[in-house]
């Protein structure tokens, strides 16, 4: 449990990290909080020769209302989102996600940026913001471009970011007081999702139900066109390819993409932003 | 007022709590000074032909000092069992030779400088395996297509015992039969496995590690060295926790000796969480048959358990756990006929030790559901089952069809205390609503009543030592031969030790697990800490105060009669003459004031109790929260309830964790599925209610505490409520059984099952 050996560097801009990124190619890996990638190198299932530590560079994290969308910066660790205020009145979904992320440890170490970019099918922050929709917002040696959420996540451990881009900020839509609902189930408090569900607005997005986190297309249809709560979310797993480990086989994370759809979209229907 | 039954607070947190305790990791010690670090190199297989271990590359390798494969310890004879019934080919070679067995298995050694470059070495030890079909379930050994040990011609490890004769339940009136999974898991200590040792230019070799038992470990790591035990000094430092899994030596202990004496250098080892997990010891493991019949009255005629034991790899102390478990079928129950056997077996997996409660809690298991499963079977109430077939109250000893002898017990009291505190028919109707109501969160009440062997002697005798020393500062030092790793035994004996001479509890130190020092000792499991090596430290006191008594009259030139004790001034007062005395610091001052004891219990106790657990079952995601677990736990007279309750605390705990969560998981390859915490379903607090303890105490007449152990029973008892309580809170769906851990999949699956009208059992 103790990582092969590496380099270190820690940018003071995120310029700086993309140079970094660069130079050093393959080889190199951004390390924020460390919460996901760590316990791969501790396991030496991950092995990069140069870390490039961009958790120190300043002003990466924030929560703040710009037009019609909420903008978040990616160094913001989940207990910050958690308890942030703007963040709680103007897309409540997200701070509830991220209150549900592992236990305060993690919460207090790993980053927003962190979560989008490693692209874990079972984590909950993305599983949100595909249900919330908006972009993602990084930058390469080429400046900063836009990706789409629902362009961006792509399968196990894989995103639509290129080896050199920093992911430094998320864009989601304001959402306010319209209902939402974020279903994790999990056998022990602090666990990953064995499966969740995020519901907002007729879209709903699933976790561990595919290589990423994927929208329950079939069950917004159904929405769109006024099918019944129960009846769309009887279709919630429909496309998707859930994977069987011990504590579920596909049949029972199915079985559970339903029914913790139905019970989303009662609570997101019904008690709305109370759901908190 | 006595000291005893207070609430003293821990003497030994303050220390723990701030600077934190000394584990064998932290140790500063000059003794150790550059030592190596060792690495072990474990088999990624479970079962294959080891063909070769190349470690040139390794050898090269930066800070690598020296590496060793099961060539360079050719001097080494393999470690025996240990145990008589286990064929001797079944012993373990200290680096695999010609095979590998488990995954984790021993195949080559590397010694570093330091310790990051022995992971980096490791990596480079390249091992050639033939893999070979792994044997991974007691079912797979036991048809022995596959052997562990072909010299052995069987997989079978021991076997205890015949089959029940063909007509055991003749004349019963219902029979159920069920086949239950007692699983695997891991005992998870905090403090994960580590040791060091250093050879002294006398010759002798001092051993620090991570132990339950100082004196046991010793002479076994003497044995497998094939030294003078006289040559081994052994230490145990704090320890972080236990739960069985660190009883007797492990190879690797007695490796950093013979490694410290091949490299002419210290070296120290500590395993990784992920190591641990798949090196240490894990517990329970048996696939058990249970048959019970008897009339529709509810009477209860005959019961029959089989056991199939899960060993292991290599035999450990695990292959016994079926005698324990024979030993205890009968349970708190007046069944007129009881029969047990069992077997243990080889398996390509780690090997199974103890774990809190060892054997016991299975045999708990398995009885407390064969009566639920009994009383759905005739329609009756499970707590009117119980009532119907306790074994009523005695005080005299009483001998059980399985050959226990108990001590006293109060089964029946016990129970009603605990369904009167969760108000049992309060619960029922409660649940009668929720089910009239079809709601999709039901109630589940679960009953268990158990009695279980603490004290036992598992050959290493029922004795323990305690020597009592008063210095002339007024300060005390009790040595023991147990040996704490949580259990809070410094504040315990420092109670009993001032109970007796009145030296307040913060000027006593209570030493262990050095066996220079203290040569003879027990240890600390099987619960029987307080009743032998807390009887011994009273004893002690109470024979340093006759001597005291005996030098003070001859230093005061008074008749010994006219003394007494000055409990207040720790000290020898003449009687009738106030300010006439002598302290027992004064009369230390004068010469040694030491006794050395020795406590012989004559028996084993048998500590009893009664729980409910009440679970909240989602039927339709099959997920079970406990929501609470009423527990009545009587270990006789209670020294510091705060002690008792902490261990009732950690024993529930880990109980309601096999019910709901724990389990070690293997593919059909043998590779492990838990190997580390973020697959291991490890109990959290936030899985748990606030316990509700009710208190009983029935005294044993077996020791002067009359007290008994507590130390395991909290596990016992826990896991079949629990278990009781998830079957029965989705029974009215038609669900008549669940195996262990009850997962939401498992549960949910049960109910698909009885609802699209199949047995799910
Ligand atoms: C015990 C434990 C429990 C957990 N439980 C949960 C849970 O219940 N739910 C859940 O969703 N998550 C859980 N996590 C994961 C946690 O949320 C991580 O913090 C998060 O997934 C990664 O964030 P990080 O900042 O720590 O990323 P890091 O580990 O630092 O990095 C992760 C990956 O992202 C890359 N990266 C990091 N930042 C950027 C960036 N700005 N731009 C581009 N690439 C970047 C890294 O190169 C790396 O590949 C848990 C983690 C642990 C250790």
């Amino acid at each position: 449990m103790i990582p092969g050996a590496f380099e270190y560097v820690r940018p003071g801009t995120v310029e700086e990290a993309v140079a970094a990124l660069v130079e050093h190619g393959d080889d190199a890996k951004l390390i924020a909080g460390g919460h996901s990638l760590l316990p791969l190198m501790k396991l030496r299932l991950a092995m990069p020769a140069v870390l490039v530590d961009i958790s120190r560079i300043p002003d990466l994290s924030y929560v703040r209302v710009e037009g019609d969308e909420v903008a978040i910066g990616a160094g913001t660790r989940h207990f910050e989102l958690e308890k942030d205020d703007v963040a709680r009145a103007e897309v409540p979904i997200l701070p509830y996600a991220a209150s549900q992320v592992g236990d305060p440890q993690v919460r207090h170490r790993g980053t927003l940026g962190g979560t989008v970019a490693h692209s874990d099918p079972a984590s909950d922050l993305p599983t949100a913001l595909l249900a919330l929709g908006g972009s993602v917002v990084v930058q390469g040696p080429g400046g900063r471009r836009s990706i789409p959420m629902t362009e961006f996540w792509l399968g196990f451990y894989e995103t639509a970011l290129a080896e050199d881009e920093v992911v430094v900020e998320v864009r989601v839509p304001r959402t306010g007081s319209a209902g939402w609902a974020y279903e994790k189930f999990t056998r022990r408090a602090n666990d990953w999702p064995i499966v969740a569900v995020a519901a907002v607005e007729g879209r709903v997005a699933l976790a561990n139900m595919a290589g990423a986190v994927v929208r329950a297309t079939a069950t917004e249809e159904a929405l769109a066109r006024g099918a019944s709560i129960a009846e769309a979310a009887g279709l919630a797993d429909e496309g998707t390819s859930p994977s069987s480990d011990m504590h579920a086989d596909p049949e029972y994370r199915r079985h559970l993409a339903r029914l913790l759809t139905r019970r989303a979209l009662e609570k997101a229907s019904g008690a709305g932003a109370a759901a908190a | 007022m006595s000291i005893l039954g207070t609430r003293v607070v821990r003497t030994e947190d303050p220390l723990f709590l701030t600077r934190g305790a000394t584990y064998t990791d932290d140790l500063v010690d000059d003794r150790l000074t550059g030592a190596l670090h060792v690495t072990f190199v474990r088999s990624q297989v479970a079962h294959g032909r080891l063909l070769s271990v190349d470690t040139s590359a390794a050898r090269e390798a930066p800070g690598v000092v020296a590496v060793y494969t099961a060539e360079d310890c050719a001097d080494l004879a393999p470690i025996p069992a240990g145990l008589p019934m286990v064929p001797p080919a079944m012993q373990r070679p200290w680096l695999a030779q010609g095979k590998v067995r488990f995954v984790g298995d021993i195949v080559a050694v590397v010694l570093t400088e330091e310790r990051y470059q022995g992971e980096d070495a490791a990596e480079l030890v390249s091992v050639d395996i033939d893999p070979l079909p792994a044997v991974v379930t007691t079912a797979d050994a036991a048809a022995g297509e596959v052997l562990l040990f072909e010299d052995a011609g069987t997989n079978v490890m021991a076997t205890f015992g015949e089959p029940a004769p063909a007509d055991f339940f003749s004349g019963c009136e219902v029979v159920v039969e069920q086949r239950m999974v007692n699983q695997r898991v891991a005992p998870v200590p905090l403090e994960t496995r580590a040791a060091a040792a250093a050879w002294g230019d006398d010759g002798r070799v001092t051993i620090w590690c991570t132990n339950q038992g100082a004196q046991q470990a010793k002479g076994e790591i003497a044995g497998w060295l094939g030294m003078d035990p006289a040559r081994v000094h052994l230490i145990t430092p704090d320890v972080g926790g236990g739960f069985g899994a660190k009883i007797g030596a492990d190879p690797e202990y007695a490796f950093t000796a013979w490694l410290a004496q091949r490299a002419g250098r210290p070296v120290r080892w500590t395993e990784n969480r992920s190591e641990n997990l798949v090196g240490m010891l894990h517990g329970r493991g048996q696939d058990q048959t249970v048959r019970i019949g008897g009339r529709r009255d509810g009477t209860i005629e005959a019961y029959s358990i089989a056991v199939d034991q899960d060993g292991g790899a290599y035999p450990r102390v695990g292959i016994i756990l079926p005698t324990l478990t024979m030993l205890m079928a009968a349970a708190t129950y007046a069944f007129p006929k009881v029969h047990a056997h069992g077997r243990a077996l080889a398996t390509n997996t780690t090997s199974i030790g103890a774990y809190r409660g060892a054997g016991r809690p299975e045999a708990t298991a398995a009885v407390e559901r064969a009566i639920d499963l009994f009383a759905a079977e005739i329609g009756m109430d499970p707590a009117e089952v119980r009532r119907k077939n306790l074994v009523p109250s005695f005080s005299e000893p009483h001998t059980t069809p399985s050959g226990a002898t108990y001590d006293s017990g109060e089964y029946t009291a016990a129970l009603e205390k605990a369904l009167e505190a969760a108000g049992y028919d309060e619960l029922r109707a409660e649940q009668a609503r929720r089910r009239e109501r079809g709601e999709a969160r039901q109630l589940g009440i679960g009953l268990s009543t158990y009695v279980e062997i603490t004290g036992a002697d598992t050959g290493l005798g029922s004795a323990e030592s305690a020597e009592l020393e008063v210095h002339a500062d007024g300060t005390a030092t009790v040595l023991t031969g147990t040996s704490p790793h949580g259990q809070g035994h410094a504040t315990a004996w420092a109670m009993l030790a001032s109970d007796q001479t009145g030296i307040p509890v913060e000027k006593i130190t209570v030493l262990h697990g050095d066996t220079d020092r203290i040569p003879r000792g027990g240890g600390t499991m099987g619960s029987r800490s307080l009743q032998q090596g807390g009887a011994a430290v009273h004893q002690a006191a109470v024979e340093l105060v006759a001597l005291a008594k005996q030098r003070a009259a001859e230093r005061l030139e008074v008749d010994a009669a006219d003394l007494e004790l000055d409990l207040a001034g720790a000290g020898l007062a003449v009687r009738g003459t106030p300010g006439a005395g002598v302290t027992l610091a004064e009369l230390a001052a004068d010469e040694p004031l030491l006794v050395q004891t020795r406590f012989e219990a004559a028996a084993p106790t048998f500590p009893f109790g009664a729980h409910v657990a009440v679970v909240e079952v989602d039927v339709e995601s099959g997920k079970a929260e406990l929501q609470r677990l009423v527990a009545v736990d009587d270990a006789g007279t209670i020294v510091n309830p705060l002690l008792a309750e902490g261990q009732r605390h950690g024993g529930y705990a880990q109980g309601v964790a096999q019910a709901l969560l724990e389990e070690v998981l293997y593919d059909a390859d043998g590779n492990p599925q838990t190997s580390t915490l973020a697959d291991y379903p490890f109990v959290s607090a936030t899985e748990l209610p606030s316990f509700e303890l009710v208190d009983m105490a029935t005294p044993t007449p077996i020791n002067p505490l009359g007290a008994k152990g507590i130390g395991e029973a909290g596990t016992i008892g826990s896991t079949p409520a629990v278990h009781n309580a998830v079957i029965d809170a989705v029974a009215h769906l038609g669900v008549r059984h669940i195996d262990m851990p009850t997962t939401p999949m498992k549960v949910w699956r049960a109910i698909q099952q009885a609802q699209q009208g199949g047995s799910n059992a």
